[in-house]
Formats: C-alpha cells, sequence, structure tokens
C-alpha cells in the first residue's frame, strides 16, 4: 500500500507546483509582456479614468446613451457578481415580474420591459422589438446589444444628446461587429465603445458650442 | 436552424474530423511510450517526475492496482483541496480577503469532490467566494489531474481490450504524468495565450473599481483567468473563474474564442476513439464510434437549436420578434449573450454537456423545455457522446460491450468485441455501472423532492428539499432532476436556478459526483483486467464486424434505448410536461 | 471375415446425402394435445415461489401479480378504488407469470415424453449373467462394471458393454429411432452395446462397462428430461444483463412515485399513481418476454439437437457448437462416399480401351471390395461386358495381399492381373515383359489428380490403367461454402498421401485439408486452432480419436464407435452421421440468435408501452401528456390495461418461435444481424402500437375498461 501512497502524494505535490503555480506564473508573465492589455482587463479609460473595461457591459439608465441589455448580475451589471435570471420560459415571474417581497427585490419581466422598452424609446405597440432588448443575458455584463436594439435606441439618444442621426448612426456604425469570418457569432454593437463615442461627440459639440 | 448555424456547425464538424486522426496518433504513440516530438524537451523533465515521486516506470499494473492507485490518489488531492480551500484566509494571492469561513465544511466538501471528479460543478460565485489562490491552486489542479486520470482510465481499458494474454493494464502514474506533459500542457500553453490575445486576463490585481460614463461605479472582477480558462475547456472540467462561467465576457470575450473553446472541449475526446482505433490495430474500430458519436451530437445540435430559434410563445405575446433578422438573432435570448446569440449558445449548451464539461456559455435553466431537454437527455445518456476526457471513451466502450453483447447473441456466437468474448463477467461488469449511474440520479433526486426537511435547521435553512428550486411547475422538477444528473454524469452544469448551496444538496450532489465516477471507473477497469487476459479470436465472416454501419447503427440504439428507457419517466415529468405546457401557455 | 472390408448395413447410412440427413424420428407437431394439456398442469404447479425465484425477471412480476392481488382484495373488501380495473390488472400479471411457465413446461415437456419411451426399455429386463461360466438370471438393475452376460436372438441387451466374444445384429432403434440393424462384433471399434437395444440374430458375449444409473440410456433418459439442464454460459451471461435491466427498471417506476409527488404538488391538480399502475408499468417495462422464454429457448434448442438424432451431454456444448471456427471433418464417409471406384479405363498404345475393359472386368469378378465392384460396373455400363460366371474348375483366383498388393485370376492358361502400379510393372518385368514410359505417364497423370492408379497387366503385356477415383458426396461443395459465408473453416481429415487430398479437398471445396493423418497429428491440429482462439469441432468414431475428442471443444463420437470415443466426445451423433456436424453448429447458433432476438424484441417492445401508461398515468396531472397517447387509447385504464395484456399475451405468441428457434439461413454476421434487427429490432417497436390500440378497443367494446 505504502508503494501506492507515496508516488500518489508526492504526484499530488508535483502537480500542484507544477499545474497550480508553475503554469500560471508562467502564462502571467508572458501574457503581461505579449499582450498587457488584455492581461491587465482590457480596462477603457477616458480623461485618465478607468470607466469600465471593454468587454464588460454595464449599465446606462440616461437617455442620452445607448441602454445595454437587462442584466440579473446583482443589483445590475454587477462586475462582481454574475449571472442571468435561471427562469424558465413558463415562469410567469419571468413574463410577468414580480414585486418585491421580504429578502428579494422586485423583479421586471420582460412583458414590463417591453413596455418599458417602447415607451423609453417612443414606439409603436406594433414595433416588433429585437429579443436582446427585453431579456436578460446570460452573464448579466453583456457587453453588446444588437444592431437592430441599436437602431430603436439612435432617435432616442439623438435627442437627448443633441447629437445628429448622423452622428450617432455613424458612432454605432464604427462599433458594430459582424460576425468574425462572416461566420462565427452574431453581429453586435459593443455599448460601452458607442456610448463612449456618443460623450466624445457629446464633450466636442461642448466645446465648439 | 439559420444558415449560419448549419454553416458553424459544418466547420466545426469538419474541423474536428481533421484534428482527430492527427491528436489521436499522436496520443497512441504517446501512451505507448514511443517518442514524439516533444520527447527531446519533455523526456528530461518526465524522467525527473519520475525520480522525484520514486515511479519505476517501467513496472506495469494489475486492474486492481490500477484502481487502487486511482483512489488513492483521488483521495489525496481531495484532501488537499479541502484543507487549502478552509484555510483560504491564511493564504495568498487573496487580494479581495476571502475568507473560509465563506465556504462551509459541506460546500469544502462538495467542491473538492466536484473539483476531484472531473465535474466541476460549483454551489458557490466564484468571484464572491473563493481567492486567486484556491483557484490556482486549491481547485485548478484538479482540472488537470482529473483529465490525466480520466485519459489514464480510457488508455488502460483499450489496453485491456487490445492486448492479449496479458495481466497488466499499464502504469497509471506514467499514464498520467504522459498525458498532462504531452498532451495537456503544449496545447494549454498555447491556448491560454491565444485566450489572453482575444481579451481574458491574466493578473493578480485586485477587483478593479471603475467610474462609469453614467456616473456610477462598477466592481470588476480580475483574475488568473486565461491559465484556468484553458485546461478547464482542454480536461472538459468546466468550473468557471466566475459564475456566468463561458458566459462572462472575461471568460469567452469573443465569436472566436467561443468557436475555439467548443472545439477544446471535443478536441480529446474526439481524438481518443482515433487512439483507440490505433491501439486496436484498425483505425475503423475509433471511427466507428467517432460515427456513433457524431450522429447523436448532430442530432442534438439539430433539435436544441430549432427549439431556441423558435422562442418563447409568452414572449413573443409581447411582440419580441422570433425570427432572426440580419440585425438581430430572435428565438429566445433569454439566458443568452448577444455575441454567441441563439446559434453559438445552443451548439456550446450540446457540446458541453455531450462533453462531460460543464462549462456554459448560456443560462441552460432559461431555455425552452425542449432546448432543455437535450442538455439533460445528454448527460443521462452517460455522457458518451465524445464526453469527457477518458470518461466519455470508456463510457461509449460500456454501451459497445452491452450492444456487441446483444448483436453477438443476435448472429448466432458467443459476442467478441475486438476478437475478445463477452462474457458474464463483463456483462456483470457494465451492467453494474449502468446501474449505479441510473441508482445514483433517480435516487437522489426522488429523496429531493420528498424528503421533508426543517426549516431554519442545518440541512436546509429553507426546509423542504424541493422549495430550494427557483421555478415553479414541471420546470422545478427539472432542475432538481438536472442537478443530479450533471452530479453524477460529473459534468457540472446546471439548470442554475437552483440554490443547491445547502448542506443537504452539497452533501447528496458531492456524494453523487464520486459515485458517478469512481463507481463507474472501477467496474470499467475490472472489465479491462478481465479482457486483458482473453486470447482474441480471429475475425470471420461469421464474426459480426464492430467497424460497420450497421455496429453503430446498434450502439446508437442501445445508448438511446437504455437512456431513454431508464429516464423517460422523469423526462415526462420533467421537460416533456413543461413543452407541452408552455405551448398551451400555462406559466407558473 | 468380409466385414471387416465391407462394412455392414450402418456404413449404408453415413452416405445419407446431406440434404437427406435422417431428421424424421422423433418429430413431435408442435402444439400436441397431450403435451399442452400436461404443460397447462405443469404451469400452474411452477407458480410456487421457489420455483419462480430461479427467474428473477419471473419472480418479480409474481410478486408484483401478489401485491395487486392484494390491493384487489382490500378494494373490494373496502369498497374503495376500482376493483374491476385492479382486479384484470392482477389477473393478467397471474397470467404473465403462467404463461411463461406454460412455455417451459412445454417446452420441457416434449423432451419427458421421449425419457418415457427410452424407460420403457429399461424396465423388466432381465440379464443372463454368466457366473463361472453358467448363466444365471439377473435383473438388469443390479448388474454392475465387469459383470459379464450372455445375449441371444430376441435378448434385450442389459446394459452398456463390450462384445467380448462373437457377433450379432443389433435393433438399436429404442435409441436412434434407426430400424436398419447394425452389426456388433467383439475385438475393434465396433464391440460397443448399448443397454436397451435388442439383439436380432446370433449370440455375444458382453462384458458390462457401466454401473446401475449412469449407463447411457440412464444419462440419456436424464438429458431429454432437463434434469441435469445446466445454465449455459451465454444464458447466464443474458440472464445478468436481464437481471440488471429489470433492476434499473425497477429504479425508474419506484422513483416514479415521488416524482409523482412533486408533479401533483407543481400541478396542483391529479393525483399520485396506484401501487397497481406502477406495478402494471412495472411488469411491461421489465423483459418479460425474453425473462418468460429464455429456459424455454434453452430446453427447445437441447431438444431440437434430440431430434437430429444427437445426444448432447450439455447445453454448453450445443452453444459452443455455434461458436465454432473451425469444423474438422474425416474424408471418408463425411466427404467422399467412403470408397473409391474405377471411373476410366486408359488403354495404352496400340491396346484397345475395350480389351482393357474386359480384362480389368475379368481380373476383378471375383474381387468382393467396393473397388472391384466398381470396376465391374463400370465394365458393364460404359462397354456393355455382362459380367461372367467364372467356375472355379476354369479359373483359379489370386486375392489380394498385402505383400503382391495385386489380384487377378488366372484363366486359360492366361495371367491377368490387376494392382498398384508398381506391383504390377514388377510383376510384368518378372513376366519378361516390358514397361512403356507412356505407363508411368499415366499413373503419375492419375496420381497428381488425386487418382489411384490400377494397372492392368495381362501376362507380360501391361495393357492399361484404371482410374479409380474417390466419390465427392452430392451438395458439399455448396455445404462448405455456406459454413465460409458463416465464418467457418473446414478442414479434411485423410490418410491419403498429400497430392491426393490436395485434389479431393479441392473438388469437395474445403478450406484446407490434412494429408496422411495420424491421430496425433489431429490433436496437433486441434491444440493449434484452440492457441489461435478457435473452437474446434470434430466428429470421431476409434478409441485412437478419443483423445482429440476429449480436446476438441465440440466432439461428436458416432454411436458405433467405441466406448472410450463415445465418452470423450461431449455429443454422440446416433445415427453415426459425420455430416450431421453441420447442422449441430447451425442448431448452436440458432439457440443463440433465438435469445438474441428475443432480448431485442423486448426491450424494443418498451417504447409503445412507454407511451401507453405514462400518459395514462398523469392524465389528471399534466392534462397536456395527452399529446403522448399517439395511440388514441380510450381512458386511462384500457390504456394502462391493453399494454398489460398485450405483455402477456406476447409471451403466448412467441412460445413457438421460442420452442422452434428463429428461422437461420447460412450468411455473413453482418447480413444476419442486419435482418434480425430489422425484424425483431424495428418490428419489436412497432408491433406493439396496432396490437395494443386493437386490445383497447376490444376492453371498450366488453365494457371492461
Amino acid at each position: 500500500m505504502l508503494r501506492i501512497i507515496k508516488p500518489a502524494v508526492l504526484l499530488t505535490v508535483v502537480f500542484t507546483l507544477g499545474t497550480g503555480i508553475l503554469f500560471p506564473a508562467c502564462i502571467t508573465l508572458m501574457a503581461q509582456s505579449l499582450f498587457p492589455k488584455q492581461a491587465r482587463g482590457s480596462l477603457v479609460k477616458y480623461h485618465g479614468v478607468v470607466i469600465g473595461a471593454a468587454h464588460i457591459g454595464q449599465n446606462f439608465t440616461s437617455p442620452c446613451y445607448f441602454h445595454s441589455r437587462p442584466s440579473a448580475a446583482g443589483n445590475g451589471y454587477d462586475a462582481s457578481d454574475s449571472g442571468g435570471t435561471n427562469l424558465a420560459p413558463t415562469s410567469e415571474k419571468l413574463i410577468h415580474g414580480s414585486p418585491a417581497a421580504a429578502g428579494s427585490p422586485s423583479f421586471t419581466g420582460i412583458a414590463q420591459l417591453a413596455v418599458e422598452y417602447r415607451k423609453e424609446n417612443d414606439l409603436a405597440p406594433s414595433t416588433p422589438l429585437p429579443a436582446d432588448a427585453v431579456t436578460y443575458s446570460a452573464s448579466g455584463l453583456d457587453p453588446d446589444i444588437s444592431p437592430a436594439n441599436a437602431r430603436l435606441q439612435e432617435a432616442r439618444v439623438a435627442a437627448a444628446s443633441g447629437l445628429t442621426m448622423d452622428q450617432v448612426k455613424s458612432a454605432v456604425a464604427l462599433h458594430t461587429r459582424n460576425r468574425t469570418f462572416g461566420l462565427l457569432g452574431e453581429p453586435r454593437v459593443n455599448v460601452l465603445a458607442v456610448n463612449l463615442e456618443i460623450a466624445r461627440l457629446i464633450a466636442a459639440s461642448h466645446k465648439v458650442k | 436552424m439559420t444558415t449560419n448555424s448549419i454553416e458553424q456547425l459544418g466547420l466545426y464538424c469538419l474541423i474536428i474530423v481533421l484534428l482527430t486522426p492527427v491528436l489521436g496518433k499522436y496520443m497512441a504513440r504517446v501512451f505507448r511510450g514511443d517518442r514524439t516530438l516533444l520527447s527531446p524537451i519533455l523526456a528530461p523533465v518526465e524522467n525527473a517526475v519520475y525520480r522525484i515521486c520514486g515511479i519505476d516506470a517501467d513496472s506495469e499494473m494489475s486492474w486492481q492496482v490500477y484502481a487502487v492507485a486511482l483512489l488513492v490518489f483521488s483521495i489525496v488531492g481531495m484532501l488537499v483541496t479541502y484543507v487549502l480551500l478552509r484555510l483560504q484566509g491564511f493564504l495568498p494571492l487573496n487580494p479581495q480577503h476571502f475568507s473560509g469561513a465563506q465556504i462551509s465544511p459541506d460546500l469544502a466538501f462538495n467542491t473538492s469532490a466536484s473539483f476531484t471528479t472531473n465535474t466541476n460543478w460549483q454551489a458557490y460565485v466564484p468571484e464572491q467566494t473563493v481567492s486567486y489562490f484556491s483557484n490556482m491552486v486549491a481547485l485548478a489542479i484538479h482540472n488537470w489531474m482529473s483529465a490525466a486520470s480520466g485519459i489514464a482510465v480510457a488508455i488502460a481499458l483499450v489496453r485491456g481490450l487490445t492486448r492479449h494474454s496479458a495481466k497488466a493494464i499499464g502504469n497509471i502514474w506514467v499514464d498520467m504524468v504522459r498525458a498532462t506533459l504531452y498532451v495537456l500542457l503544449p496545447i494549454c500553453l498555447v491556448y491560454a495565450m491565444f485566450l489572453v490575445q482575444q481579451g481574458v486576463p491574466q493578473n493578480f490585481a485586485p477587483y478593479v473599481h471603475a467610474h462609469t460614463l453614467d456616473g456610477r461605479v462598477q466592481t470588476i472582477a480580475q483574475g488568473p483567468v486565461a491559465s484556468q480558462e484553458a485546461i478547464k475547456m482542454l480536461g472538459t472540467n468546466g468550473g468557471g473563474f466566475f459564475n456566468a462561467n463561458s458566459a462572462h465576457p472575461y471568460e469567452n470575450p469573443t465569436p472566436l474564442s467561443n468557436f475555439v473553446q467548443m472545439l477544446s472541449i471535443f478536441l480529446i475526446p474526439a481524438a481518443l476513439t482515433s487512439t483507440f482505433g490505433c491501439m486496436a490495430g484498425s483505425p475503423r474500430q475509433g471511427w466507428a464510434l467517432f460515427a456513433a458519436m457524431s450522429v447523436m451530437f448532430v442530432t442534438g445540435v439539430i433539435v436544441c437549436t430549432t427549439a431556441e430559434q423558435r422562442g418563447i410563445p409568452a414572449v413573443a405575446a409581447c411582440n419580441v420578434m422570433v425570427h432572426p433578422t440580419p440585425g438581430q438573432p430572435g428565438g429566445n435570448m433569454e439566458g443568452k449573450e448577444t455575441r454567441f446569440g441563439i446559434s453559438d449558445s445552443a451548439l456550446f449548451a450540446v457540446i458541453t454537456t455531450d462533453a462531460s464539461c460543464g462549462a456554459v456559455n448560456s443560462m441552460h435553466d432559461s431555455f425552452t423545455p425542449i432546448g432543455g431537454l437535450v442538455p439533460v437527455s445528454n448527460i443521462l445518456s452517460g455522457e458518451v457522446i465524445f464526453g469527457g476526457v477518458g470518461a466519455g471513451l470508456y463510457g461509449m466502450l460500456m454501451f459497445a460491450i452491452i450492444a456487441v453483447f446483444i448483436a453477438g447473441l443476435m448472429v448466432g456466437r458467443t459476442p467478441e468485441y475486438l476478437g475478445k468474448k463477452i462474457e458474464r463477467y463483463e456483462v456483470k461488469m457494465a451492467m453494474l455501472a449502468v446501474l449505479v449511474l441510473a441508482a445514483s440520479i433517480l435516487g437522489f433526486a426522488a429523496l429531493a423532492v420528498v424528503l421533508p426537511i426543517n426549516a431554519h435547521g442545518y440541512w436546509n435553512s429553507g426546509g423542504n428539499p424541493w422549495t430550494n428550486v427557483n421555478n415553479a411547475g414541471a420546470h422545478g422538477f427539472s432542475e432538481i432532476l438536472y442537478a443530479f444528473a450533471s452530479a453524477t454524469g460529473n459534468n457540472g452544469s446546471a439548470f442554475a436556478g437552483l440554490n443547491a448551496n445547502t448542506p443537504f444538496f452539497n452533501l447528496t450532489l458531492g456524494i453523487a459526483m464520486l459515485i458517478g465516477r469512481f463507481l463507474m471507473i472501477i467496474p470499467l477497469l475490472a472489465i479491462a483486467g478481465s479482457m486483458v487476459k482473453k486470447v482474441p479470436v480471429p475475425a470471420t465472416s461469421g464474426t459480426f464486424p464492430t467497424d460497420s454501419g450497421t455496429f453503430v447503427v446498434l450502439l446508437l440504439g442501445a445508448v438511446v434505448l437504455v437512456g431513454a428507457l431508464t429516464f423517460f419517466p422523469a423526462l415526462a415529468l420533467g421537460p416533456i410536461a413543461e413543452h407541452l405546457q408552455m405551448i398551451h401557455g400555462k406559466l407558473f | 471375415m468380409s466385414i471387416t472390408t465391407t462394412p455392414p448395413t450402418d456404413h449404408v447410412k453415413l452416405r445419407t446425402t446431406p440434404e437427406g440427413s435422417p431428421r424424421k424420428t422423433r418429430k413431435q407437431s408442435l402444439l400436441d394435445p397431450e403435451l399442452t394439456k400436461q404443460a397447462l398442469k405443469d404451469a400452474l404447479i411452477k407458480l410456487n415461489p421457489v420455483t419462480v425465484a430461479k427467474n428473477p425477471v419471473m419472480f418479480v412480476v409474481w410478486v408484483g401479480s401478489l401485491l395487486t392481488t392484494g390491493y384487489w382484495i382490500s378494494e373490494i373488501v373496502g369498497h374503495h378504488g376500482s376493483p374491476l380495473f385492479t382486479g384484470q390488472v392482477s389477473l393478467w400479471l397471474w397470467f404473465t407469470v403462467l404463461f411463461a411457465n406454460f412455455a417451459e413446461s412445454m417446452a420441457e415437456g416434449r423432451g419427458k415424453a421421449q425419457a418415457d419411451t427410452l424407460r420403457k426399455s429399461r424396465t423388466n429386463t432381465v440379464a443372463r449373467k454368466l457366473v463361472n461360466g453358467k448363466e444365471e438370471p439377473t435383473a438388469a438393475a443390479s448388474l454392475r462394471k465387469d459383470d459379464r452376460v450372455v445375449c441371444e436372438a430376441g435378448d434385450i441387451i442389459p446394459g452398456d458393454g463390450e462384445i467380448i466374444e462373437g457377433i450379432a445384429t443389433v435393433d438399436e432403434s429404442a435409441i436412434t429411432g434407426e430400424s436398419a440393424p447394425v452389426i456388433r462384433e467383439s475385438g475393434g471399434d465396433r464391440s460397443a452395446v448399448t443397454g436397451g437395444t435388442r439383439v436380432l440374430s446370433d449370440r455375444i458375449i458382453i462384458r458390462i462397462t457401466s454401473n446401475p444409473g449412469e449407463t447411457f440410456l440412464d444419462r440419456m433418459i436424464a438429458l431429454v428430461e432437463g434434469a441435469q439442464r445446466q445454465k449455459t454460459p451465454n444464458e447466464i451471461a443474458l440472464s445478468i444483463l436481464l437481471a440488471g435491466l429489470t433492476i434499473v427498471f425497477m429504479f425508474a417506476v419506484v422513483t416514479l412515485e415521488p416524482f409523482a409527488v412533486y408533479s401533483v404538488r407543481a400541478a396542483g391538480s391529479g393525483t399520485v399513481p396506484s401501487v397497481t399502475v406502477l406495478t402494471a408499468l412495472l411488469v411491461c417495462l421489465i423483459p418479460t418476454t425474453i425473462g418468460g422464454l429464455l429456459s424455454a429457448i434453452g430446453i427447445a434448442g437441447m431438444d431440437r439437437v434430440m431430434q437430429h438424432n444427437v445426444l448432447a451431454m450439455s447445453g454448453k456444448a450445443v452453444e459452443a457448437a455455434g461458436d465454432v471456427n473451425t469444423l474438422l471433418l474425416d474424408k471418408t464417409g463425411t466427404i467422399t462416399l467412403g470408397n473409391r471406384q474405377a471411373v476410366e479405363f486408359i488403354a495404352l498404345d496400340g491396346i484397345s480401351t475395350e480389351e482393357l475393359a474386359d480384362a480389368a472386368q475379368l481380373s476383378s469378378l471375383a474381387d468382393e471390395t467396393p473397388e472391384g465392384r466398381s470396376i465391374v460396373v463400370l465394365a458393364k455400363e460404359k462397354y456393355g461386358f455382362r459380367g461372367r460366371e467364372l467356375g472355379e474348375e476354369d479359373a483359379e483366383f489370386i486375392p489380394f495381399t498385402a505383400q503382391t498388393r495385386m489380384s487377378g485370376v488366372n484363366i486359360a492358361g492366361t495371367k491377368v492381373r490387376k494392382g498398384a502400379a508398381e506391383a504390377v510393372k514388377r510383376w510384368v518385368i518378372e513376366q519378361n515383359g516390358a514397361i512403356s514410359a507412356q505407363l508411368d505417364d499415366i499413373t503419375a497423370g492419375i496420381a497428381s489428380a488425386g487418382g489411384t492408379p490400377l494397372v492392368v497387366s495381362v501376362d507380360e503385356r501391361a495393357l492399361g490403367v484404371i482410374h479409380l477415383k474417390d466419390i465427392v458426396k452430392g451438395g458439399m461443395a455448396e455445404r462448405f461454402e455456406q459454413m465460409r459465408a458463416m465464418g467457418i473453416k473446414t478442414v479434411m481429415i485423410t490418410g491419403d498421401n498429400p497430392l491426393t487430398a490436395q485434389a479431393i479437398a479441392r473438388e469437395a471445396g474445403v478450406d484446407d485439408f490434412l494429408a496422411e493423418a495420424k491421430p496425433e497429428d489431429k490433436m496437433a491440429l486441434i491444440k493449434r486452432e484452440q492457441e489461435g482462439g478457435r473452437l474446434v469441432a470434430m466428429t470421431g468414431d476409434g478409441t485412437n480419436d478419443a483423445p482429440a475428442l476429449a480436446q476438441a471443444d465440440v466432439g461428436v463420437a458416432m454411436n458405433t464407435g467405441t466406448q472410450a470415443a463415445k465418452e470423450a466426445g461431449n455429443m454422440v451423433d446416433l445415427d453415426s452421421n459425420p455430416t450431421k456436424l453441420i447442422e449441430i453448429v447451425e442448431i448452436g447458433k440458432q439457440l443463440l440468435m433465438t435469445r438474441g432476438a428475443l432480448t431485442t424484441f423486448s426491450i424494443a417492445n418498451d417504447v409503445a408501452k412507454y407511451f401507453a401508461i405514462i400518459p395514462a398515468m398523469f392524465a389528471a396531472t399534466y392534462p397536456q401528456l395527452a399529446a403522448l397517447n399517439i395511440m388514441h387509447l380510450t381512458n386511462p385504464h384500457s390504456a394502462i390495461l391493453a399494454a398489460v395484456i398485450f405483455n402477456a399475451l406476447i409471451i403466448i405468441a412467441l412460445i413457438p418461435l421460442a420452442l422452434r428457434g428463429v428461422p437461420y439461413k447460412p450468411m455473413s454476421a453482418a447480413a444476419v444481424l442486419r435482418r434480425n434487427m430489422l425484424i425483431y429490432g424495428l418490428g419489436g417497436v412497432l408491433v406493439p402500437f396496432p396490437s395494443i390500440w386493437i386490445i383497447d378497443r376490444l376492453l371498450v367494446l366488453a365494457h371492461l375498461a
């Protein structure tokens, strides 16, 4: 039995040192030197301040910005508490929401989100909404919205920010990514990137004035 | 299915088909002990490991020794993890100052069982619970060790089937060391760097506080993600660095990283079929298994994608688009990421449950009932559709033994596989494995839905365990069934709405994981030990060929029938009932 | 004695062509009324739990029946539930057990009937025991080993033994079913006699070779009665599989109860299924069809071997026959007719064929060997030479001896000789004749074609050559072709030289041959094949075959053979027909195929049963599940009952198949599998759907549900 236990223990030690410490250490060294920006979390700075991470979605409620998807991460876009609603398609709560109760905050259902989204963006009930606009993402940190979702928000953003429709549209176009190799994934608009663009444009327009 | 989803599936299959023989042959060389391209660099390391650990690389083991060694190794590893998790407050690399108290004894048991068994079920929110050190050292080492031991067991079983008139089935230490050094390590080095390039962080910084344009503060979790992400996928472990797992933009930032992650799940399991063919001296034997797996895989993708694309009637009723347009994906986007849409989410869900990976890039709990039926069926069928690294191959070989037994009788001969007779011992062991899995999944699930527990007690503070579900109606039952299927199948994915971090669930799920791993491996090693002694009968036209289309059909029949017949009633009360209710517009 | 060279009547039987191999004797109609009655009675007796417990699958049904019957009684007494439904379910569950018992009894019944016939020939025999040279009437049952007994015409031989003195014709029909008498004599390979057979002529003294209770007849009775039936290895493996599946389904059904509790709670409607319904589901799911028929299949397989007049010492041997990879067949008697025959006269230059034929016939007139007679016949058929009567005074016959290796006749001063080429050549030279090179060419040519050349000479002149040839039995080539398709290698064993052997092997179409074979060569060949993982079958009859028979995986001893051979082998062919080995192989395969096919069928049936029962069980809880009721069964009770009734009736419906075995055609394994998967796999999925639907309608029509 000792002939088995000895190598078992020693091999566990070797694995722990090799794969638990040495390997991550090597990768960290290589990553920090080869791809320092990504390795540090692809943080985005504006005027020297970290305003977020390129890949991490965040909450925007100001009408002059594009709004991200509904989020179930923490109290919304909590990037230290990722996750989805885990509600089923047959869930009353998912569709129609639930009021705040003891221990659980209120939850906005898809039907309510659709109403709010239409109201916010001044859309007729007959306007079909893109699915991503009213559904919670998996991570709660979805950095993207669909181009169709962005398109429905453009008029509101333009109106609220004082930018022209063309400016807003070109900002969206600039940060719209197509399918990788025309094949992988889905077309999408990075909300932080486009809002940063909007922020710059607003700042620029203030300067002109 | 949209054109795009068909194209993505086609490309995915093509690349797997191309990579399978390449890596398969390479692994056959590795486990035969032949020299490989990497030997000049790695052989000295390998020999050093043997020297340090006092391993005699030339001596081989009987199946009993092999099994005991695996058990001892797993117990040691499990203990290490348990202790390190409980002591994380005293250990370095803990910028968020997570304490060991956050990980209760039952959670630490559950987590160490989970990582040891390649399940990587996580009953906690990682970015709020475990330190960088815990992630790297306590948990990620099992990503390597459990992958290596899974591959080792598969190789040992293949040796049992292909050697003859022998006693030994290999040396587990050597198999694990070679699997790690020659297979996992080189791929992970390149893979991790690729992930960093795509945007996966690799740092030890404290969580970043960002001051957003909208005037809020966002705390962004950081960590050595890439080094863990690579082996998490390649070793079909699936334990996420973050709670949202591969849906988290830091774990899986782009469609390309997503595609590569999907490839890396199937890479080794698929290649092992080829390794099996090589070692059996007949590549067609491996391709037959590959074909059977592929048929089930593609069927699953078609069903799941179609169901997800059809969306949810109640959502469509709010005038939300279901059909895809160039500007939006349509379908059921609840619990899915924009960059992955319907196609990549459904594809990922099928892949991760076919294999015992359990990483998710979308929330299975929010899938449509039929879309969710596919992952749970994949798990219930024993995760033999490519399956976990090693586990998929040995699971499929177990089904092959059952299929061959019935087929052999039907052609009027004592059944043979690879020329070796399948006799009562092998049938007994294979049935034992089937039985144990069914008993664990159904038994624990039954316990969880009827066992009364006092509220505010130790075991389940919420009271009766069935109240821990996040969804009412039939879906709640699906959550419990999925949990025990996932644990027993060592998958690790979840209908994550279930609140499983209570002593009751931590304990039962932990036990289910240990049963699913070791009570499956031991009978299969016993089969290896029995088969290795046999003299192969030369194949004649009276032998039923196990590399033919007929065999593929038969194998499919065995997997589907055993799985479907065992679990149909449970599935009827879960996803099937839910689906029928959903189309009748019922909400709970 | 002429008998040694011209084997007696039983050798005639060896020439039976394979197509006409005797199957006649023991065939009984499948549903003989007498047997059926007995079987029904036995089926009831077998409800004894101790008997049922031997079969785990049926034991589960038995317990289920008891359980539902209990519920039925309590429902009647307590006036609750639906006793009509529960009662019917219980009834059909009991029927399920009964039907399985009935199948087994049917299979056993056929053997028992045979055993009774055999037993009759054992009773009341009085032996004439020799004690110190005097006969003493003794009960046959008290004879011990090494006792000596006398048997005369009309006596029944009191026990197994060996003739130590005399020769007799014996009627062995009691054992073989064959009415033609056989000759038995002391010394050599035909000295064994079997108890229960009858001496027809002459007087013999027999040394008894077995103790009471151990005789061939006793063993045979035990075998056909199935008293010593042990489960065969594959049967055990299959039983394990079936038991495993049964346990899996028990998990599925037992846990369904808590799952239903959850579902009723979640849906807020309906009730948890009753124990009766759960039991019905369990019985429908577990493989009762194969479980109920498994032992019947095994017994019927042994019985089929019996019908071919082969006595298998164990079911294992029959099963092994299905696995045989290599078949060793003796050339003489199995592949060829057993004797060489003249097929051609080849005259030397300058000599007419008629002259040669005439001389050849003349030389053979007194030759009573089959070869000699075939020369006379050939001359008559081809050249119209009638057999002539030659008186002793005209001619002096020269018999064949091992020294001269030729025979002939001296007639009117001319000396006609025929014989082995070398012998006659020497003779011609002694007579101052000359040998032409042509003669050597012809003899060499015949020899290389596998024939035997006999040279004919008159005085100093060599006239030409008679071509003797081994005649391969009709249909053998096709037979071997089939064997090849089944993946079985045939090896011909012969004492001939390799050249001759090769020619015959080619003509007969065997895969390989062993020439100039000695018993130890045969043994070596078997061992060699077995080392390569192959299973070997062979036939044999001589004492020197015994070690090889014992070594072979399937050793079929000829009933005409020695006691040693019969004890060494694991089967005895009562017809002593070596060709039958091929049929034994087929029966072995058929046995396994029947098990495999019914297992597949049984499991495939479950699909339809789920579709019948699951929607019915949860009709109130999840009415939407009615979408799964694709058979549109009328109501939950009718649906569940229909499935249970189908499950019981299918056992009855499949009894004939179980007893007869699935049809077997020699083809490759892949083709067989495709065919059986289609019939029993796909068929097993489809058949229950319409059947259950019809039963459902009938139940509703009869107001039973």
